[in-house]
């Protein structure tokens, strides 16, 4: 039974609401969660690392990932501090392309990012299409504040697991929390069972 | 085992206090509050009568030692839910929150310092709770709090920093981008490296530093405090609003 608050209609936006999880809101704008400075690594310096339970870790820089084959998708993400966005149009390189010829034995995924944030999925969330390494957004490149040159794309968790300035996945046998998980976050974060936070 | 939800808690208006022309605190009383540590922020959920909720979090602004929590709400006019609790909102109403949450913007007195805290507009909330916090624990750690605001009426707790600034440690700066009051003689532009290192602690004594405020003052004082050479592990930010948009 829901407490009622008095005298508070509030104002729904145009959109299906089939489409916004419990407790979000709507936004035209696109906020920013953080927690520390916006790194600014030179592109000469960037690369993107498969590392961990592989036989053979294998990495790209800056040039030779951009002409890795891109896709380009239009997703809904969704904010653990309550913004959804809808229909935001990204282009990047789909993690089953970085992963093609890989052989592992790992069930969990550590990102981890240029300003030392980290965050961990199960690998099965990263695969089949459901997650890219994005370096463009709305056609433009991705912008520092952002996450660019390039950040995590799972469209389907919340969107912290979309980590900003991503450098590398390490593939693990163990599921380790990273950044915000070891500060209460959730462990998984789907927005659609609202599991913001331990517990939930 | 299985870690125990934050809980839904149903909290209670005690007060409605009017802090700016834009900005009120609501004091409530939240029965079983767990406690919480300066800087956390709480979680409100608002339900229409056709069973419409929506959700938004709101820093604490009082410390951790008050036994009533105050929330500091400044009111967007196109806002869905902030117009709702400054003008709708009166003692006796009871109000749906869970928390605290955030594990990170947090600072204890047993932390210590040098403290840098830097507050753009409404961002002074958390910030505000941190020094509440030092006082309360009668901390006389170095503390340097800067302050930007349009203008003087958009400053919070105007008499409050006045009265804390007079001892023990605690520097307050201001500085106003759009009008300052008549006869300032004090900062009257954005927040900019020279201004970051008039009010120090310089780089070389390590300062604990938060940061909070609309995105656009937050990147551009974390960018300033690298290129000063502060180590960006001790630099907490906190970030609020869309990234463009207009920013005094």
């Amino acid at each position: 039974m829901p407490t009622f608050s008095r005298g508070f209609h509030g104002r729904r936006v145009d959109v299906d609401p089939a489409r916004v999880p419990p407790g979000q809101y709507v936004t035209r704008d696109f906020p920013v969660l953080s927690a520390g400075p916006t790194p600014h690594t030179p592109l000469d310096e960037w690369s993107m690392t498969i590392s961990g339970a592989v036989d053979q870790p294998v990495s790209w820089p800056w040039e030779e990932f951009l002409a890795l084959p891109s896709e380009t998708v239009t997703v809904d993400i969704h904010c653990v501090t309550k913004w959804s966005k809808l229909d935001t149009t990204w282009t990047g390189v789909s993690i089953d392309t970085l992963l093609d010829g890989v052989e592992t034995e790992a069930g969990y995924v550590t990102a981890w990012c240029d300003g030392g944030y980290t965050t961990n999925l199960p690998l099965e969330d990263l695969i089949d299409g459901r997650a890219w390494i994005a370096y463009e957004y709305g056609g433009e490149r991705l912008e520092p504040v952002h996450g660019g040159p390039a950040r995590l794309l799972v469209p389907h968790l919340y969107f912290w697991k979309s980590a900003k300035w991503v450098r590398g996945l390490e593939l693990r046998e163990d599921d380790e929390p990273g950044f915000w998980e070891a500060y209460g976050y959730h462990n998984y974060g789907d927005p659609w069972k609202e599991q913001r936070y331990q517990g939930d | 085992m299985a870690p125990t939800p934050i809980a839904w808690q149903l909290a209670t208006v005690r007060d409605v206090l009017v802090e700016t022309p834009h900005a009120k605190t609501l004091v409530l009383d939240v029965p079983g509050w767990t406690g919480h540590l300066a800087g956390q922020h709480v979680d409100i959920r608002l339900t229409a009568p056709d069973g419409y909720q929506t959700e938004r979090s709101y820093s604490i602004a009082s410390p951790p030692e008050d036994a009533a929590l105050a929330l500091t709400v400044e009111r967007l006019d196109d806002g869905e839910v902030s117009p709702y609790l400054t003008d709708e909102l009166g003692p006796g109403d009871e109000l749906e929150l869970r928390g605290p949450i955030g594990g990170y913007f947090v600072w204890r007195a047993q932390d210590g310092g040098p403290l840098l805290l830097v507050a753009g507009g409404s961002g002074l909330v958390p910030l505000m709770a941190m020094v509440r916090h030092r006082a309360a624990r009668s901390s006389t750690v170095d503390t340097r709090l800067l302050l930007s605001a349009r203008s003087s009426g958009d400053v919070l707790y105007h008499d409050e920093l006045a009265r804390r600034a007079a001892g023990d440690g605690l520097a307050v700066h201001r500085t106003f981008t759009r009008e300052p009051p008549a006869g300032w003689c004090g900062f009257a532009r954005r927040v900019d490296a020279d201004m970051l290192s008039q009010v120090g602690p310089p780089p070389s004594q390590r300062p604990r530093i938060f940061v909070c405020g609309p995105t656009p003052f937050v990147e551009r004082a974390a960018d300033l405090l690298v290129g000063l050479g502060h180590d960006t592990a001790a630099i907490h930010l906190e970030r609020f609003g869309p990234t463009g948009g207009e920013r005094s």
